[in-house]
């Protein structure tokens, strides 16, 4: 009994479900991005596929794609929720048990895609590729996350529900409405089911779901993040309250509209192309918005900059946040979508935002998070966050730069015409070109990988209790 | 008076919202209750401390 009145006077939060998540989110990324070097070696050197289906591209891809933006990219959503819900609403998570089984029915649904997706079991919907069952599965986990989320600022001790928890639950909410509405499907057996949708309304659907995974999941979801890590390792608040919330509602109201972008020049109606491209243009203000509102937080503290390499990610996410929201609009707009479309470009483009901004954010939110989930005062070493930044920073910009090249070099290849009206070049005259920027792509990629596995090493050392930080960096505690 | 009419209209309300939400956000009024929302990521370092000696006892 007296420890019940104890924990009723002493509340603590639960970080046991924040470090499980936290750690798989380390975990994830090294296996996910592993994928991704893999995939993007055998683009370089096609026999890398060994004549074997479960390890060839077309399998290989969605998985890739799956294990960082869901098991990587969700890990952090999850582990970061969690954490800045709890203590800005000033109370513990509403059930601890709800929250273990977010974690392991999370967990579970990452293990069924690692196995069925090599297999050759999809429902090809791009980033929905997994089939019904484990959609299912998906849709309970997310049902509890809401309760779980909600539930805890339903209880929460603090008058405010502070800006952070307004994009994580307009996060979570969409993303139970998107993933509902676009796996809705007729089964045929255990493994194969054909989508509820036909024809050209199945591409909206899977397009107005799946730029909306990219503004709610891989945007609401990791602004969240921004407006809680950000002004916590800047030891500072958010630059302009009221900004936020107008970025809030603006950015909510207009992505929705975003989808039919990447259906310009098919079989979808001309003006709901037009549609998506102005919708896709006005998107520019409110993302900017944000990015500006999170940069401006620094005003005055640019100085921590230098010392403080945990804040270095989570402003640079923020300026590759601000490149790829100018990038993806300008992409949206049918004329520019003619020549980028269908190349190398828009690979570049998605992971100037994946590698760029959610990743980096999510790294810099990680090593603010170790050290309170193993009660240390900072990371085992500060010097080794600085070298992943590094190794972060170079390989994003040569994965970009190489994609870019290669996205408009076969864009202009593609569209080139003789005076007779036959095309100036083959296709695999294209693919020929595109192998140096392959090889360039490789290297950004796997050093980007390198950094993870410097990450996994220091997060390793943090949570040992024989060993204590070994460097003395006042700026760079995450304790505060 | 069709759908479409309904459609447009529509448009109009949300528009008049976010006009309105702007102008709510940026009024004098809210700057006190809005300053502090903003310190909420300072306001609970105790908390936190006690959860901290929990994690690293319980292990």
């Amino acid at each position: 009994m007296s420890e019940l009145n104890s924990a009723l006077e002493h509340p603590t939060y639960n970080y046991k479900v924040v470090r499980q998540f936290t750690v798989m989110t380390v975990v994830w990324g090294i296996v996910g991005m592993l994928i991704g070097v893999w995939i993007a070696a055998q683009l370089a050197w096609p026999a890398l596929n060994f004549d074997l289906p479960w390890i060839s591209f077309g399998r290989l891809r969605p998985l890739h794609t799956n294990a960082v933006i869901f098991a990587f990219g969700g890990s952090a959503l999850f582990a970061t929720s969690y954490y800045v819900v709890q203590r800005t609403c000033q109370v513990r998570l509403i059930s601890d048990k709800l929250a273990a089984f977010t974690f392991w029915g999370w967990q579970a649904v990452i293990v069924l895609a690692i196995i069925t997706l090599p297999l050759g079991m999809t429902s090809t919907k791009e980033y929905a590729e997994l089939e019904w069952p484990i959609d299912i599965l998906i849709g309970l986990v997310w049902i509890t996350y809401a309760f779980v989320f909600f539930g805890t600022i339903g209880q929460r001790k603090t008058s405010h529900i502070y800006v952070a928890n307004w994009f994580y639950g307009g996060f979570i909410l969409t993303v139970a409405v998107l993933h509902i509405i676009n796996s809705m499907a007729v089964p045929v057996d255990l493994t194969k089911s054909y989508s509820a949708y036909a024809g050209t309304v199945d591409a909206m659907v899977q397009w107005w779901y799946g730029h909306n995974a990219v503004g709610f999941f891989l945007t609401a979801g990791f602004l969240g993040m921004m407006y809680y890590f950000v002004p916590k390792q800047a030891e500072r608040p958010i630059y302009s309250y009221r900004l936020s919330i107008v970025h809030f509602w603006a950015l909510i109201a207009v992505y929705i509209w975003a989808g039919p972008h990447h259906l310009h020049y098919t079989a979808l109606p001309d003006w709901a192309q037009s549609l998506g491209m102005v919708m896709s243009i006005i998107l520019l203000a409110p993302s900017w918005g944000g990015m500006i509102n999170g940069m401006m937080t620094l005003s005055g503290a640019w100085h921590k900059l230098r010392t403080d390499p945990i804040l270095r990610f989570l402003v640079v996410s923020l300026s590759f946040y601000g490149m790829s929201t100018f990038e993806g609009p300008m992409m949206a707009i049918k004329t520019v979508n003619s020549l980028s479309h269908y190349t190398d470009w828009t690979i570049g483009h998605v992971h100037s935002g994946a590698l760029g901004w959610v990743a980096m954010i999510s790294i810099g939110s990680v090593y603010h998070l170790i050290p309170i989930l193993y009660g240390k005062e900072r990371m085992h070493s500060v010097d080794l966050i600085n070298v992943h930044f590094w190794m972060a920073t170079i390989g994003t910009v040569l994965y970009i730069a190489s994609m870019w090249v290669n996205g408009i070099m076969q864009g202009l290849m593609w569209r080139a015409y003789n005076q007779d009206g036959t095309l100036t070049y083959t296709f695999i005259e294209s693919m020929v070109a595109s192998h140096p920027g392959y090889l360039v792509r490789l290297a950004g990629g796997a050093i980007f990988f390198g950094g993870m596995l410097v990450m996994a090493y220091n997060l390793y050392m943090t949570s040992r209790r024989d060993v204590t930080a070994t460097e003395a960096a006042p700026a760079a505690t995450g304790t505060a | 008076m069709d759908i479409n009419d309904l459609r447009g209209l529509s448009t109009l309300f949300l528009m008049l919202s976010f006009i309105g939400l702007c102008i709510w956000a940026y009024s004098g009024k809210q700057r006190e209750s809005f300053n502090q929302a903003a310190q909420l990521p300072f306001a609970d370092d105790e908390m936190n401390k006690r959860s901290m000696r929990e994690e690293v006892s319980n292990d």
